[in-house]
């Protein structure tokens, strides 16, 4: 037996690819949103404060906040639902891929099918759990019961709803669960595809496993869409979010990568209100 | 910086439990600084009972160990922290490790006083572990106050101690080496010497991981692995 002296090597180790990397931040996001110097008054007393953020595409931007702070009527002014309340009044620039909602020439209805909104109570139409998730496509007069047919399964599947439901599509829509509610009203903002959803307190009306399905669906739809989720719950926006915009006051106080945010915040605002303090 | 960190929740049962934490790290740095100056002592001295006394303390030092970490842990679970209330809890954890096995250590130390009495051989003084054991307990110290006072202000000369330990333990080998080498008969003595000398010498390196420790709580920043020259000017030094 010849036995050799030289040892074998198995493999080459590059000890360069074994020295520790840089992290690397995916910087390159595109912007979705941005809002420039954004000031809302109600009537004299004024709800925003000179607004200035960048809410990047397909992620998901939490604001969080103590009551009153703004950041329900930030989240509402994405679509133009202040615009339904008379005493607003607004200055400042809300882009949406670099055109200005809040610009004249602008189709509300258009504005809205791009920028859908849930809110905190589940708000079903009294039909058929079909019919609420066509009932946008409908009104696009698209009547086509293929068409429909697709996109009712395909919505409902991507609001984690359809394995639920698939067989009593044709039941009324109030009488499943608050939860399922919910996500049948997400279901509904999402066939007509829009490019942007706003969640003001989502799951703040549900249980706990509800909730954790709807922040399991939030996950899901943000490979598709740009979500704004508004939350009182922090932890919630620790989990679900990737940014996190701490509002107070009607003051963006901090804005930031959310893991940076709730380990190490840069003001001081900031880490008293996430840690429960005396602000 | 605040220093009054652990304060000023809404919730003040949250302030007490944090406080509580607070209160035995420190009494357990207190029972580690203690448990090596005794084990030191026991082993220049030859004094038995103190060294039994030395190994008996480190089972208070692991039951506190226990009791923290339990208490961190279930902090965790009721209150969900964050930011610094969270980073404490993290570091806390990892400082009472480090504590904890400096407590290893010193029982170590004290365990090797036993050893060489039921020994023939003739005993000594020790006395070239003297100067490294003053470095390596103000060391401790320091670091003890830092964490005391949740404060990075003298971390980095603290740190920076840590070169002049190894110095020290270098230049202590060196000495063993020439002793050996001029007469066999010396490396049994050598080599007791060698063992104690190394746990002091961890002990140093226990002292710079309780830094840096304290530094993530305090600022945020991981300055785990890095040499003293970054950590010098991650600090603005």
């Amino acid at each position: 037996m010849i036995m050799t002296t030289e040892p074998t090597r198995t493999h080459a180790i590059d000890i360069n690819a074994l020295s520790r990397k840089e992290k690397t931040h995916d910087k390159v996001t595109e912007t979705c949103l941005k809002v420039e110097n954004l000031n809302l008054y109600y009537g004299e007393n004024q709800a925003l404060h000179g607004i200035d953020m960048e809410i990047p595409k397909k992620k998901v931007t939490a604001y969080i906040g103590p009551s009153g702070c703004g950041k329900s009527t930030l989240l509402r002014s994405i679509n133009r639902m202040n615009d339904l309340i008379d005493s607003v009044r607004i200055e400042g620039k809300i882009l949406l891929d670099g055109e200005d909602i809040y610009d004249k020439s602008i189709n509300v209805a258009e504005l809205r099918r791009r920028v859908g909104m849930v809110f905190q109570k589940p708000n079903p139409f009294p039909k058929s759990i079909y019919e609420n998730v066509a009932y946008g496509l409908r009104i696009q007069g698209i009547n086509d019961r293929r068409t429909l047919d697709e996109a009712v399964e395909k919505s409902l599947r991507n609001a984690a709803l359809w394995d639920e439901v698939k067989d009593r599509l044709n039941d009324n829509a109030l009488g499943i669960s608050g939860g399922q509610q919910q996500r049948l009203v997400i279901a509904r903002a999402i066939a007509i595809e829009p490019e942007v959803m706003l969640l003001d307190e989502p799951a703040s009306a549900l249980d706990p496993i509800s909730t954790l399905k709807i922040e399991e669906l939030i996950n899901e739809l943000k490979e598709k869409y740009t979500i704004v989720i508004v939350t009182h719950n922090m932890q919630q926006a620790a989990r679900v979010s990737d940014y996190t915009a701490f509002m107070y006051m009607g003051e963006l106080i901090e804005f930031g990568e959310t893991t940076g945010l709730f380990t190490n915040p840069a003001k001081k605002q900031t880490e008293d209100y996430i840690t429960g303090r005396y602000g | 910086m605040d220093n009054n960190k652990i304060g000023q929740h809404i919730s003040r049962q949250f302030n007490e439990e944090l406080e509580d934490i607070r209160n035995k790290v420190l009494s357990m740095g207190g029972m580690v600084e203690q448990q090596i100056e005794q084990a030191a002592k026991s082993f220049m001295t030859s004094d038995l009972e103190l060294a039994e006394k030395v190994i008996l303390q480190d089972d208070q030092v692991d039951d506190l160990q226990i009791e923290i970490d339990q208490e961190c842990t279930e902090i965790l679970a009721k209150r969900q922290p964050a930011a610094f209330d969270l980073r404490m809890l993290m570091a806390t954890t990892k400082i009472i490790t480090d504590l904890e096995r400096i407590g290893d250590e010193a029982a170590r130390i004290a365990k090797m006083t036993i050893r060489l009495d039921s020994t023939e051989y003739y005993h000594d003084k020790y006395h070239e572990i003297k100067h490294l054991l003053e470095m390596v307990k103000d060391m401790l110290h320091a670091s003890l106050d830092s964490v005391a006072r949740m404060d990075v202000k003298d971390i980095v000369a603290i740190t920076s101690r840590d070169q002049k330990v190894d110095h020290e333990y270098g230049s202590i080998i060196r000495q063993l080496i020439t002793r050996m080498m001029e007469d066999p008969r010396n490396i049994t003595r050598a080599l007791d010497i060698l063992w104690t000398v190394r746990a002091l010498e961890r002990i140093g390196d226990h002292s710079v991981n309780i830094c840096e420790h304290v530094i993530y709580m305090v600022k945020g920043k991981d300055v785990r692995h890095i040499s003293q020259d970054k950590l010098e000017k991650v600090m603005g030094k």
